[in-house]
Formats: structure tokens, C-alpha cells, sequence
């Protein structure tokens, strides 16, 4: 059942479709590490207030997500139609279920002076 | 180490109190009399048939045919049955323990003979088995069958995954099953909150079968809906571009694209719960900043979306019989279509109706209770359409037809009362009365059940080559939706008068009419399953009559009619092109239909595993050694479980051929057989004459 | 051809392997169906988390019990692993040798095993700094979170060593190299997941 591993016909292309993929991951790497080493530094050695550590860091982990996804899981609007759709699909059922779980809950901690809010 | 230490270490918690009959014959008051014998008897019916149907096989020397034609096809049509069987089977017990807690609630003036802990397994077993292991199974049974039919496609994309799946199911259901001899079930209702539920107030077993029956059960629809998905999206037939599907397929579509996104929230809450319970987590509990309505909220963000997974194949069900038995194409098909897949996406957003009173702020009532509203608009479009497909049809009064004219006028009235509870300050008023209770009834009997009925008459012939029994269908039918009336619509006017939902007993005069009428309803509601019973049976006795073998015995108008019936393993010798809506319909009008290919092929198919039946029996075992707290057996099954995965990941001649000139000479001689069949028109369908092939010259025929 | 489609979310193998690369559609979107239906799961366990933070109920918090550093080498860690097996999916499309493949996948292995070493050591520190899952709210929501990506990391790992177990005894066919296209899926999905945790639960908790 095995198949020819190699049959690039025309191999300068394929070649540069190697190179590319590679940067990719290299790209990738490069900006995940810039996008951690920031926030960890910002917490361990900042002194900012609270909620601007909070938006910054929360800011950074959404841009290093959209780059995992970009270099190491190679989605982008080359997609096909259906996959798209399914990634988005499920974000925005997840903004749902998380927005609305956090909202519902929020508000009742607010009413029954649970310890939600610090 | 104590005797008792290693007795605990071999079967857990498991003592003599846990069988049914014990207390009652150590402490024989009359109250236990009645309720150990009810359980017992139960018991017994459950070992009996079990005891019958093991004995019955080696007698008929049938286990090795089991195994190999059922138990490890990997065939979505064997698989699509064999849900639709489990379905039947709990829908048989569900059914009598409604009868039973419908019985205790008519007698139930200060008093009644059931206790309440055996009342409230009862409504927890009724509910929890209604929801996961009657309505669940049975529509993705029927999606099983006919969806890959309907798309023109040989299987689905990963068949060994869907006997998975199945035996999973299996297991659920063999689990509660062993409820009624080992052990209690919960007491704690279908959505078991906690605390309740809790270790500290029910430290008993039944909590943990519930938890692990649903467990079973949710991953094996999750799989499911991954699996439909993934095949609607990746093997339709050439041609048959999204917008060609047939509703019933569109529909299948959304429901599986709710499985997988709805389980998960499921799946968190009872894991989170089993947590709790096992290991002392405090998510749930009333201490240490444990939170019981993080459950509620979990639980109901997956229920919801859940009972739209149910409604929606049945609405798909509906199109097609409506279309068909009027002899006409659906009307409003894209309005149709759009209406599903908004109901599927706001059914995502509304999940809060179901806790209005829990104490979250009116804004968010108010932003759900609108959102929930808002439904009705889409299900208004479908009704409509629904009654449009009728209007200036050739109406054929079917029993399936029965079902569907019953369901528009029931289900608009259940959706009404849905409507009203939406509204939070009537909900106030409401919240868990009998008036919520006719509600979810009102819709689940009328939509869900009465649309998967009526697919099982629609498509049994297809299934096993000869039609139901119309006298008993029709009197099955009329039984149903009487029967549902009488026993459901009395509990509005309870509810509304005070009558909490889940009451064993009351004091209250005024309510004992009303219950002995819902009584009467419910054993209407027996005679209606009975009749099902027998139609089948005399359906079987008279088969020969009543053959179908073309395949198309109602003129029907997508692809899963036009192979012969039952279908050849492969289902189609070559897959069929596809240009338009109502493919088969098109076929007939153009004469392309029954023609043989140019040309035959080999056909792979995926070869008979054992994958299924393996990881259902291991995760039955997990999950019972999890209920008594039998460790040693949690260990092996989970090590066998993984054991199984890894050597399955080394199987590589997993598929077989079935060369052309079988497919070749199979396929001619059931050309023979059409060439042979007299075409009868819509008048002699429900006539022996009628061997499944269409007239196409009678008029309006091709409109 | 410049501009390639891609046919399924990740490395696509493309010419290089055309039949892998035919079935690889129908595969890889299931599992991808799959990793979206986790994604979930994950997202309300994030939930719980988020809302059960200030149900300490007097046990330790966050800032008694999260130790920055090693959060920090556990981070890159993984986000090593995730390099590593880019360059694994890079040699399966485009090397002969199985040499460099299976040298990028056992790599891959090493640090995927030393992420779970560390995180074994930083619960076990939690616990005895009285950090275990019974004593609060907040805390039974912590050890749902971080464990359930590890024991994804722990199955991941497993069938990473079965993948190798696989090469070893097949080579290079067709449903080896879906497997490890999943695989690497898994591996990077899982990756995002954890740059969720590392900020929801660690630098908002320690900021
Ligand atoms: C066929 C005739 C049926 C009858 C006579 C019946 C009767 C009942 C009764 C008496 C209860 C308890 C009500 C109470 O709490 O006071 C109940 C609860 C329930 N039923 Fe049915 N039922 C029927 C069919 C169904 C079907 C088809 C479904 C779903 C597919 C269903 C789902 C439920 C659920 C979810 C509950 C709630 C259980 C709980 O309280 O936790 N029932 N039913
Ligand atoms: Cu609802």
C-alpha cells in the first residue's frame, strides 16, 4: 500500500513551497516566543495596574492564537469553504456559551454577594 | 486485612440491601410489600428477558450470525436498525413506568401506593431513558439508515466509528437497565442537579448510574454527530450541491452540528459532578465555595440545544412524508431550509428559559426570554409550509399521514404554551408545575415521537422489503394522538391550579378528576404502543403479501427509493449523478430511473470489526465498576480499552472488494424483478398489488 | 503554481502524496470536526474557572500557589514541541529518509514528556502548599482545567509512542501519515489551548 513519496514534477516550485513552508514554522516560532516573552515579563517585572496587565496579556494570547493558527496550522482565507465556516462556527458558539456562562453568572454572584467579584 | 476489606475490594459497595427484594423481605410492611414487589417484578422482567433472549439464541444456535451479520457490521443500514431496536425496547419500559407514576398520581390523594423514593426513580428513569436511550437512538437510527441513502453514498465516512458509537449507546442502556436489579437508580430527576445529587445527601448508587449512563450515551451521539457531519459534507453524491439535499438530510445536518457543540457542556457538567462525588471537588456542593448553579447553568446550555437535536430530524421526517403522500414537491424549500439552520443557531441562545427563577438579573431574563420567543418565527415558517405542501395536493391519508396532520395541530398548541412560559414573569407562576410538564410533553410527543413513528412506517418497507400493516397503523395512530389529549392536556389546567411537577401525593380534591382523566390517557397511550406491537407482528405473519421488492411502494422522490428494497450492502452499483431537487423524482419523469449502468465496478467496502462491540463491552464494564466502586474491574477495562485502540491503530487490511460481476449479476436480477412488477397508481398503494413500483403516467404523477 | 489551496486545515501534503493527500480531506475535517467539539469542552471548563476564581473560601489563591518560572519554562517547552513537530510534518512531506522524521518526532516526545514532568512537579508543590482540589471552589475549578490539558498532552504522548511503534513495523503508509497529520493537529491545537491557560490562569492570577 505504499506510494512514491516523491513525484514533484516540476521540482523548483516544489522546492519553493518547501522553503515557504518552512519559514512558516520558523515565522511562527519566532512571534509565539516575542508574544509570551512579553506578557511574562510584563507580570513578573511590571507594575502596571491590574486591569491594564489584564487587557494587555488577554490582547497578546488572542494575537499569538491567531498566529499558532496561521504558521503551524496553516489556516487562512486560502481555505476551503467548509472548514472556514466550521472554525468560525465555532467561535462564535463559544463567545456564546462562554460570554453568556459568564455574564449569567456573574450577575448572580453580584445578587447573592457570592465572591465572584474580588 | 478484615473479610469485609476484601469483600469491599472484589465487589465494591455492592451488599444484599441492593437487590430489589431484599428490604421487603426483611422489613415486610405494606408500603415495602407494594414497592419491592413492583421493583422486583421489574427486575425480574429484565433477567427474564435478558435469561429468554440469550437462551433463545443458543437454542437457535444464532450467536455466530449474531456476531458476524450484527454485532461487528460496520454497515449503516445493520446499524441504523439495531439503534432503532434499542429505541423500541426502552421506549417499551419508559412507557410502562409512565403508566405506573400516572396511576400513583390518579390514586394519589393523600396517599397512593408507591413510595416517594420509588416515584422519583421512577420520573428519573422515565426522563433520563426517554431522552437518551428512546428519542436519541431512535432518530439517529433513522439518520443512520437514510441519510447516506438519501445522498447517494455507500456508508458513512467512518463506519467503524459508528458501531462505536452504537455499542456505546448499547452500553448506556444496558447500564440503566441494570438499574432495576443492582441497586437503586437517582432520585434526582433527568437533569439531576445537584446538591441533591451530591455524595453528601444521595450517597447511594443511583446518582453514579446516571451520571455514567449519560456519559456512555453523550460521547457516543458526540461521535455520531461528528461522524453525520463529516459525511453530508464529504460524500454526497456528484452533483448534488448543498442546495439539492432532501430536508430530511438538511436536517440530519443541523441536528449533528448540534450534537457535536451541545454534547461538550453535558459531558462537563456530569464529569464535573462524578468529580464532586468521587474524588470531594467542590463545584457543586453547598460548601466551600462550591456553586450548584454553575451546574444548572452547564446542564441547560447542552439541554436545550438537546431538545432541538430531537425535534429537528423529526421536522425533516415530516417534510418528506408531507411531500410524498401529497404528491408534490415541498413547498418553500429554501424557506424551509433556512428555518431550520436558524432554529439550530438560536437554539444555542435561549438556554436560560429553563432557570428564569434561579436569581440572575431581569435583564438577562429579558434578553432570553425574547431570544426564545423568537423561535417561533422560524417554526411558524415551516408550519406554514407544511400546510402549503398540502394545499392542492393528492392527499393520501396514510397512518404516517396521521402523525403529521396530529403533530401540526398538537405541536402548534405545545409551541404556544412554550411561547407563553417564555415569559419570564409567567414563568414565575409556572416554573416546575404540571403546567411544564404538559409543555414539554405537548412537543415531545406530538413533534419528536410521532415524527419518528412515522418515519419507521415511511421507511420500513425500504428497511426490510414489505410494508406495515395499514388497519393497525391507522389505529396505532389514532390511539396516539387520542390517548396524548386525553393524558396531557388535563395537566395544563393542574399545573395552573398548583399541582408541582414531580408530586407523589397531594391533598387537594380538586386534582383527582383531572388525574384519572391524564390516567385513562396514558393507558390509551399503552393500547397505542400495544397496537405497534401487534401491527408488527401481523406485518411479519403477512410479509409475503405485502412485499415490496422495487423498492418505491409510495412514489417517493429522493435517492433512497430508487435501490431496491431491502438495499444491497453496497446500496448503489454505481453512485448515481444528481442535478436537481427530488433527484429520483426527476429519474422517473426523464425514464432514467431503473436503468442499468454503463459500466460496473469492484466496490470497497469496510470490512466487519470487532472495534464496537469491544469498546461498548469495556466501557459498560468501566462504567459499572465506577457505580460500585469495583476498582480493580475500572483498572482492566480502562487498560483493555486502551489496549484495544492501540492494536486497532496497528490494523491495516481493513477493507473488502465486491467484484463487479457479483454487483453485475446482483443488480440485474433485480431489474428482472422491475421489469416484472406492475406499476400501480396512488389508489392501490396500500394494496398487496403495490410490489414497490411507481406509475408515472397517472396524472399529476411528475408534478 | 504559486498559490496553493488548501485543501484540509494544516500541512497540506499536496502533490507529494497523492493518495494520502485524496483521503486526507475526508480525515483530517472529521478530526478537525473533532478538535472544534474539544475546543468547547475546553471553553467551559474556562468558564467554570473564570467564574469560580474568588471562591477561594479561604484556602490558598493563585499568588500563594502559581510559581512564574516554571509556568514559563513549561510554556516553552511546548511551544518547542510544536516546532519540532512542524519540522516532523515537514520531513514526512518532503524527505526519503525515515530517519529524520522519526529523530523530529522523538524529539517531539522528549518535550512533550519534560511539559508533563514539570507540571507534575508544580501540582505536586500545589498540594503541599495546600493547593489540593477539596479544599475550595476555586481550586477544584484549577485542577479540572490544567490536568484535562495534561492528560491531552498524556494521550497525545501515547500515541505519539504508538505512531513510532507503527513506522517502525509499516513505514511510511497511507494511514500512518494521516495518523500523523491528526497528530500534529492535536499537538498544535493543543498548544493554543495551553496559551489560553498560561494567561487566564497564570499571569491573571499572579498579575
Ligand atoms: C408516552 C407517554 C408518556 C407519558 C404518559 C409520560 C408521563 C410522564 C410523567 C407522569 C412524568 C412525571 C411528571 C411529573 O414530574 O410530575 C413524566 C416526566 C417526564 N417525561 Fe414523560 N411521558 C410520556 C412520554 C415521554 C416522552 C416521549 C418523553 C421524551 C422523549 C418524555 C420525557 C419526559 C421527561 C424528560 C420527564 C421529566 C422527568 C423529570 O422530572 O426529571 N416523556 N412523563
Ligand atoms: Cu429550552
Amino acid at each position: 500500500m505504499s506510494e512514491r513519496t516523491d513525484q514533484i514534477g516540476d521540482r523548483p516550485a516544489g522546492l519553493e513551497l518547501q522553503r515557504r513552508e518552512f519559514y512558516s514554522y520558523v515565522s511562527g516560532v519566532v512571534l509565539a516566543l516575542i508574544l509570551t516573552l512579553v506578557p511574562f515579563g510584563l507580570v513578573h517585572f511590571g507594575h502596571a495596574p491590574v486591569t491594564t496587565v489584564y487587557w494587555v496579556i488577554g490582547c497578546l494570547a488572542f494575537v499569538q492564537m491567531i498566529v499558532h493558527f496561521r504558521f503551524f496550522l496553516h489556516i487562512g482565507f486560502r481555505q476551503k469553504r467548509e472548514d472556514l465556516q466550521l472554525i468560525l462556527f465555532s467561535a462564535v458558539l463559544l463567545i456564546i456559551m462562554i460570554g453568556g456562562t459568564v455574564w449569567i453568572m456573574g450577575s448572580l454572584a453580584g445578587r447573592m454577594m457570592l465572591p465572584l467579584q474580588p | 486485612m478484615s473479610t469485609a476489606s476484601i469483600v469491599y475490594d472484589i465487589i465494591g459497595r455492592f451488599t444484599m440491601h441492593s437487590l430489589p427484594f431484599y428490604d421487603m423481605v426483611q422489613n415486610p410492611t405494606k408500603e415495602n410489600l407494594i414497592n419491592g414487589s413492583i421493583a422486583g417484578f421489574a427486575a425480574c422482567v429484565a433477567v427474564g428477558g435478558l435469561v429468554i433472549v440469550v437462551a433463545g439464541i443458543t437454542y437457535l444456535k444464532k450467536w455466530r450470525w449474531l456476531w458476524s451479520e450484527w454485532l461487528t457490521s460496520t454497515d449503516h443500514k445493520k446499524i441504523g436498525i439495531m439503534y432503532v431496536v434499542i429505541a423500541f425496547v426502552m421506549m417499551g419500559r419508559a412507557i410502562i413506568e409512565a403508566i405506573l407514576m400516572r396511576a400513583q398520581q390518579a390514586w394519589g390523594l393523600d396517599g397512593g401506593f408507591l413510595s416517594p423514593n420509588h416515584f422519583g426513580q421512577l420520573f428519573s428513569t422515565h426522563g433520563t431513558i426517554m431522552i437518551f436511550f428512546m428519542a436519541m437512538p431512535f432518530l439517529i437510527g433513522v439518520i443512520n439508515y437514510v441519510m447516506p441513502l438519501q445522498i447517494g453514498a455507500r456508508d458513512v465516512s467512518f463506519p467503524v466509528l459508528n458501531s462505536i458509537s452504537l455499542m456505546l449507546t448499547a452500553a448506556g442502556a444496558i447500564l440503566i437497565m441494570a438499574s432495576l436489579v443492582f441497586g437503586q437508580f437517582s432520585t434526582g430527576g433527568w437533569f439531576g442537579y445537584p446538591p441533591y445529587t451530591e455524595a453528601h445527601f444521595l450517597p447511594g448508587v443511583g446518582p453514579d448510574y446516571w451520571i455514567w449512563a449519560l456519559s456512555l450515551s453523550g460521547l457516543g451521539s458526540t461521535l455520531t454527530g461528528i461522524n453525520f457531519a463529516v459525511t453530508i459534507f464529504k460524500e454526497r453524491a456528484p452533483g448534488m450541491k448543498l442546495f439539492y439535499m432532501p430536508l430530511f438530510t438538511w436536517a440530519a445536518l443541523c441536528t449533528s452540528i448540534m450534537m457535536i457543540f451541545a454534547m461538550p457542556p453535558l459531558t462537563v457538567a456530569t464529569a464535573q459532578l462524578a468529580l464532586d462525588r468521587y474524588l470531594g471537588f467542590h463545584y457543586f456542593t453547598n460548601e466551600l465555595g462550591g456553586d450548584m448553579m454553575h451546574f444548572v447553568n452547564l446542564f441547560w446550555i447542552f439541554g436545550h440545544p438537546e431538545v432541538y437535536i430531537l425535534i429537528i430530524p423529526a421536522f425533516g421526517i415530516y417534510s418528506e412524508v408531507f411531500s410524498t403522500y401529497s404528491g408534490k414537491a415541498l413547498f418553500g424549500y429554501a424557506s424551509m431550509v433556512l428555518a431550520i439552520m436558524c432554529i439550530a443557531i438560536l437554539s444555542f441562545t435561549v438556554w436560560v428559559h429553563h432557570f428564569f427563577t434561579m436569581g440572575q438579573g431581569p435583564s438577562i431574563n429579558a434578553v432570553y426570554g425574547i431570544a426564545s420567543m423568537l423561535i417561533g418565527i422560524p417554526t411558524g415558517v415551516k408550519i406554514y409550509d407544511w400546510m402549503w405542501t398540502m394545499f392542492r395536493g393528492r392527499v393520501r391519508i396514510t397512518a404516517p399521514m396521521i402523525y403529521a396532520i396530529g403533530f401540526i395541530v398538537l405541536f402548534v398548541l405545545g409551541g404556544m404554551s412554550g411561547i407563553v412560559l417564555a415569559n419570564p414573569s409567567v414563568d414565575f407562576q409556572v416554573h416546575n408545575t404540571d403546567f411544564l410538564v404538559a409543555h414539554f410533553h405537548n412537543v415531545i410527543i406530538p413533534g419528536v415521537l410521532f415524527g419518528l413513528i412515522a418515519g419507521y412506517h415511511f421507511w420500513f418497507p425500504k428497511v426490510f422489503g414489505y410494508r406495515l400493516d395499514e388497519r393497525w397503523g391507522i389505529f396505532a395512530a389514532c390511539c396516539w394522538t387520542l390517548g396524548f389529549m386525553l393524558a396531557f392536556f388535563p395537566l395544563y389546567a393542574l399545573g395552573i391550579m398548583g399541582l408541582p411537577r414531580r408530586t407523589v401525593a397531594y391533598a387537594q380534591p380538586a386534582y383527582v378528576p383531572l388525574e384519572m382523566a391524564a390516567f385513562g390517557g396514558a393507558l390509551l397511550i399503552g393500547v397505542a404502543l400495544l397496537s405497534l406491537l401487534i401491527q408488527l407482528v401481523v406485518s411479519y405473519l403477512h410479509r409475503d403479501e405485502n412485499r415490496v421488492p422495487v423498492g418505491d411502494p409510495w412514489d417517493g422522490r429522493s435517492l433512497e427509493w430508487a435501490c431496491a428494497a431491502p438495499p444491497p450492502e453496497y446500496n448503489f452499483p454505481v453512485i448515481p449523478m444528481v442535478s436537481d431537487r427530488d433527484a429520483f423524482t426527476a429519474a422517473k419523469a426523464f425514464g432514467t430511473a431503473y436503468l442499468p449502468p454503463a459500466e460496473y465496478v469492484d466496490i470497497t467496502l469496510p470490512k466487519n470489526a470487532a472495534m464496537g462491540p469491544v469498546i461498548g463491552a469495556l466501557g459498560f464494564a468501566i462504567a459499572f465498576g465506577l457505580v460500585w466502586h469495583i476498582w480493580w474491574l475500572v483498572c482492566l477495562a480502562t487498560l483493555g480499552a486502551f489496549a484495544t485502540m492501540i492494536v486497532r491503530g496497528f490494523a491495516r487490511d481493513t477493507t473488502k472488494t465486491i467484484p463487479a460481476a457479483e454487483v453485475e449479476a446482483e443488480y440485474e436480477q433485480w431489474l428482472e424483478v422491475v421489469r416484472a412488477a406492475t406499476p400501480v397508481t396512488r389508489a392501490d398503494e396500500t394494496r398487496p398489488v403495490n410490489q414497490g413500483l411507481a406509475d408515472q403516467t397517472a396524472l399529476g404523477a411528475a408534478s | 503554481m504559486s498559490q496553493e489551496v488548501f485543501h484540509y486545515p494544516g500541512l497540506n501534503l499536496g502533490k507529494a502524496h497523492p493518495r494520502t493527500h485524496a483521503i486526507a480531506q475526508t480525515t483530517i475535517f472529521g478530526f478537525w470536526v473533532f478538535l472544534m467539539s474539544d475546543a468547547i469542552l475546553f471553553g467551559l471548563v474556562f468558564s467554570s474557572y473564570v467564574t469560580s476564581v474568588h471562591a477561594t473560601a479561604g484556602a490558598p489563591g493563585p499568588k500563594q500557589l502559581f510559581d512564574i518560572t516554571s509556568v514559563f519554562a513549561e510554556t516553552l517547552l511546548l511551544l518547542a514541541s510544536s516546532f519540532t513537530f512542524g519540522m516532523a510534518s515537514l520531513s514526512m512531506k518532503y524527505s526519503h529518509s525515515k530517519r529524520r522524521l522519526v529523530g523530529w518526532l522523538v524529539l517531539t516526545l522528549v518535550l512533550g514528556a519534560g511539559f508533563l514532568g514539570l507540571e507534575t512537579h508544580d501540582f505536586l508543590t500545589m498540594v503541599a502548599k495546600g493547593g489540593a482540589p477539596e479544599h475550595s471552589g476555586f481550586l477544584s475549578a484549577f485542577w479540572d482545567l490544567v490536568p484535562l490539558h495534561g492528560l491531552h498532552v498524556t494521550g497525545g504522548s501515547i500515541w505519539l509512542i504508538c505512531l513510532l511503534g507503527q513506522i517502525k513495523r509499516y513505514g511510511l503508509d497511507t494511514r500512518t501519515k494521516l495518523d500523523i497529520m491528526r497528530l500534529a493537529l492535536f499537538w498544535h491545537f493543543l498548544d493554543i489551548v495551553w496559551i489560553a491557560i498560561f494567561t487566564v490562569v497564570y499571569l491573571a492570577g499572579l498579575a
